[in-house]
């Protein structure tokens, strides 16, 4: 058992010191793009003040440590995030710790929740279409996936606000929670589910798309295999075969996507939370970009890229728990 | 589309008709009722709201309901008294004197006084609002004999109109007890204001929402009638559009949805789509002409752009007929200043191409003449698709343009800062004075990198004199005669062109009532408005 344990930590460990140098080249590198934009925070101030003399410029340049130079910028952010203090957000006037703490928990609300959906939709429609393979079912199914997987999600989620919140009335167009009516407890969970319904359903539509491709031509695939064939000569009823035997082992694909999209979706969810005004953390980075906010930006992609460390981390022993054979070779 | 623009105007003028006679057949039955809850659309998020820092619309629709001015610009379009109650200007127009509202408290509950006016102007507005530090270059002390007498003393001459009209927009004030010994920059109270208003601020949820509740001590008895307000930020303008029809935001001000929305939600009855209340503020679609390339350093050219231009069909199929061809840099809304006249360049192709083969600039063998780099400053939809419109319309007379497309501080420093363009196009914001924000376009010696002034590389000794001279000019009359002898120098110099001239526009549900009844209402405190 304490070796189990111990090889655990080793592995982690392993896993953590392989991700700094890629998470310090990440920050260096986006430092280094923002400085070639054209214009700083400053001017996107300016910009959002409907301008002002210079004395009030340089006196904002100077406020936000813009006067010195680039190098210097960028040492002094490293030292301080040494420190686990990731500065200080131009646009927000607070500390961008507190910033991303704000917006991260609606982030992973919609990505758990639609990744959930996605996956769970996907398998089911993915083994029903594998089962009936070119029968109608089969080809219902394909043919629709294909129809969400082609729809840009922007789209597709302004016709869920068209249809649903201004036709029907029945979800609310936007936001994540209703503001004035004071809800808490249940009746705040409830209420903030009815506004996470058409944001997670747009999300999810697209990538369960994929997966019910992908989770078909699995499910197909290892339907041929000798395993399988055994299984039935074993006398396994039917049920038993495709759950315990073919399921199993077609799901390994899908555990890659889903590790692999699971990164994508901080960043693809920016439409997403621009269409249904959530405050999540695509949005905070697009707005980071526009106004120049280097210490905002680099801050979710620090946080970002920890997630995405989390993330293959927590699939890696995944693999490990579907297939023995993994395990085995790689401890 | 001429026949749409009448349809428009008659629509106008019957809704305007409808309205005056709802109002006389309901005004028996319709009591101003207190309660209710206001949703706003705002589409960006402040830094900062605190309106004696910064001065632009988006932070007064929010604060000016929490913060209030010296003065607002009242329905006659006059200023009115809001916590100064009046003013008088010394016979040289180098003194003014405001007599300041007694019994007047800060939300935390202190009184307000004229140590708190001195402590705005002279450590805030004169050395860090943007305009602001303009406005009040010349100030030089503020002297408070009484608690509630604030003297304003000036080392040249300020004309009592422009200081009056200036500060209904740059005159907020914030508590000096909050601000002094602090670094104004960082003090919390940036975010969560404190001021005089109906409203009392109560929340600022990044990315949600603000929220404000009724003043219950407010100077004003009896007011506001809202319980409270509620901002809501939405982005996508499609979403917004979405959010006022579903009933979850009343109000969107400040053009702040598609123009495709606004013509769309016109013929809903349920929502006030007009530019009413707006009229203190205009704007204008801009030409800007870089003058160190030697071809746009000829007047001749400038005007031969200018000529080839139909603003008038751009207005009709891009802007829904919701703007006009401008007659110079003073906007007709300004009656104080606007000299009558029409723009001396209208759409004439022949002209242009004359005027262009005249400087010398005959069409090469592929029909070319020159070509330009046109830099649109992004701060409006209609702005790339006006860039686009330039881009064809030059095509017509032989001069090619690329468009170099940036994101607002990409082409802010790429203009005013590296002055790396040859044409720029964008939006100028007219603050109800030409000494506000206007002049500062035309006038030579704005250092290198402040954004919209004058980094065009044209100087002119005749514009520089005329727009110092009507700053200080004390007599109404002859300030009007000045400006109209500078309009008639920039129309005919042409160093950059006002092409359009338009009003901001307001969705306002019908549930609102005593909406949009003043000239700057986005920006008032709202303190008899209700549901």
């Amino acid at each position: 058992m304490q070796d189990r344990v111990l090889s655990f930590l080793v592995f982690a460990l392993r896993r953590l010191a392989t991700s700094v140098p890629s998470l310090l080249i990440i920050l260096v590198a986006v430092f280094v793009l923002l400085q070639f934009a054209p214009g700083d925070t400053v001017d996107a101030l300016l910009a959002q003040m409907g301008g002002g003399d210079a004395a009030v410029g340089e006196q904002l340049r100077h406020f936000y440590g813009l006067d010195a130079p680039v190098t210097i910028q960028l040492g002094h952010y490293l030292w301080r995030l040494v420190h686990l203090d990731l500065g200080f957000s131009a646009i927000y006037g607070k500390p961008v710790a507190e910033v991303i703490g704000e917006r991260l928990p609606v982030t992973l609300l919609l990505m758990s929740a639609s990744l959930l959906v996605a996956l769970l939709g996907g398998t089911v429609l993915g083994v029903l279409a594998a089962r009936r393979v070119n029968k109608w079912p089969d080809t219902v199914i394909s043919t629709v996936g294909l129809l969400f997987y082609a729809t840009p999600s922007f789209w597709l989620g302004l016709m869920g606000v068209v249809v649903f919140a201004v036709k029907l009335g029945w979800l609310p167009s936007g936001g994540f929670e209703d503001l004035g009516a004071g809800l808490s407890g249940l009746e705040r969970a409830f209420d903030i589910a009815r506004h996470m319904v058409l944001p997670t359903a747009t999300l999810a539509l697209i990538f369960l798309s994929i997966y019910l491709r992908v989770m078909r031509a699995s499910m197909l695939e290892v339907s041929t295999q000798d395993f399988v064939r055994t299984a039935r000569a074993k006398g396994a009823g039917e049920s038993r075969v495709v759950v315990r035997h073919v399921l199993r082992n077609a799901l390994l694909p899908m555990v890659t996507l889903v590790g692999l999209h699971a990164s994508t979706m901080l960043g693809g969810s920016v439409v997403i939370e621009s269409v249904f005004t959530l405050p999540g953390l695509g949005r905070l980075a697009y707005e980071s970009v526009v106004q120049r906010d280097l210490n905002t930006l680099l801050g979710i992609v620090f946080v970002s890229a920890l997630l995405v460390i989390g993330v293959n981390f927590f699939v890696d022993l995944l693999y490990a728990r579907l297939d023995p054979r993994i395990r085995a070779r790689g401890r | 589309m001429i026949l749409s623009r009448r349809a428009l105007l008659a629509s106008v003028s019957a809704a305007a008709a409808m309205a005056a006679l709802s109002r006389s057949v309901f005004a028996a039955d319709e009591q101003p009722r207190h309660g209710g809850v206001l949703t706003v659309h705002l589409a960006a998020e402040q830094r900062i709201l605190n309106p004696a820092l910064r001065a632009s619309t988006g932070v007064y629709i929010v604060t000016s309901k929490i913060v209030e001015s010296l003065v607002d610009i009242g329905p006659d379009g006059k200023p009115a008294p809001v916590l100064a109650t009046s003013w008088d200007a010394s016979p040289d127009g180098k003194t003014v004197t405001f007599k300041l509202r007694e019994g007047v408290t800060w939300h935390d509950g202190k009184p307000f006084t004229s140590a708190d006016v001195q402590y705005n102007a002279l450590e805030l507005w004169k050395k860090h609002l943007n305009y602001g530090t303009q406005l009040q270059l010349y100030l030089e002390a503020v002297d408070t004999p009484d608690p509630h007498t604030a003297i304003f003393h000036y080392s040249r001459p300020i004309p009592l109109p422009l200081l009056l009209r200036a500060l209904a927009d740059l005159g907020y004030v914030v508590p000096r007890h909050v601000f002094e010994g602090t670094d104004v920059l960082e003090n919390p109270a940036n975010t969560a204001p404190i001021g005089t208003g109906p409203f009392k601020f109560v929340e600022y949820q990044r990315g949600q929402h603000i929220v404000a509740e009724r003043n219950p001590n407010y100077w004003r008895k009896g007011f506001p009638y809202l319980d409270r307000i509620v901002w809501r930020f939405i982005t996508d303008k499609s979403a917004a559009a979405a959010a006022l029809e579903t009933g979850q935001v009343q109000l969107s001000a400040y053009n702040q949805l598609s123009l495709s929305d606004l013509d769309r939600l016109k013929s809903d009855p349920r929502f006030e789509v007009s530019s009413r209340g707006n009229e203190a503020n205009a704007f204008n679609n801009t030409v800007e002409f870089n003058h160190r390339r030697k071809e746009l350093a000829d007047v001749r050219v400038r005007r031969a752009i200018a000529h080839a231009i139909d603003v008038d069909f751009f207005n009709e199929n891009f802007l829904y007929g919701r703007g006009k061809r401008a007659a110079g840099p003073i906007p007709s809304n300004s009656p104080a200043f606007y000299p009558g006249g029409s723009f001396p360049y209208p759409f004439d192709r022949k002209r242009a191409e004359a005027l262009l083969d005249e400087a010398g600039y005959k069409r090469g063998p592929d029909g070319t003449r020159f070509s330009l780099r046109l830099v649109p400053v992004q701060n409006g939809e209609d702005v790339p698709q006006f860039g686009t419109f330039i881009q064809q319309s030059l095509a017509e007379i032989g001069i090619k343009v690329e468009i170099v497309q940036l994101d607002i501080a990409g082409a802010l420093s790429t203009i005013y800062k590296d002055w790396n363009f040859d044409l720029a196009t964008g939006w100028h914001q007219y603050r109800g004075d030409p000494a506000v924000s206007t002049t500062v376009w035309f006038r030579s010696g704005s250092p290198k990198g402040s954004p919209w002034t004058n980094q065009f590389g044209w100087q002119s000794d005749k514009v520089d004199r005329l727009i110092d001279d009507a700053a200080s000019e004390i007599d109404p009359a002859k300030r009007k005669t000045l400006y109209g002898e500078w309009v008639k120098e920039v129309n005919d110099e042409l160093p950059l062109w006002f092409a359009t001239e338009r009003e901001f526009i307001s969705v306002t549900s019908k549930q609102l009532k005593n909406h949009h009844n003043t000239p700057r209402w986005p920006s008032s405190d709202w303190h008899d408005l209700w549901i």
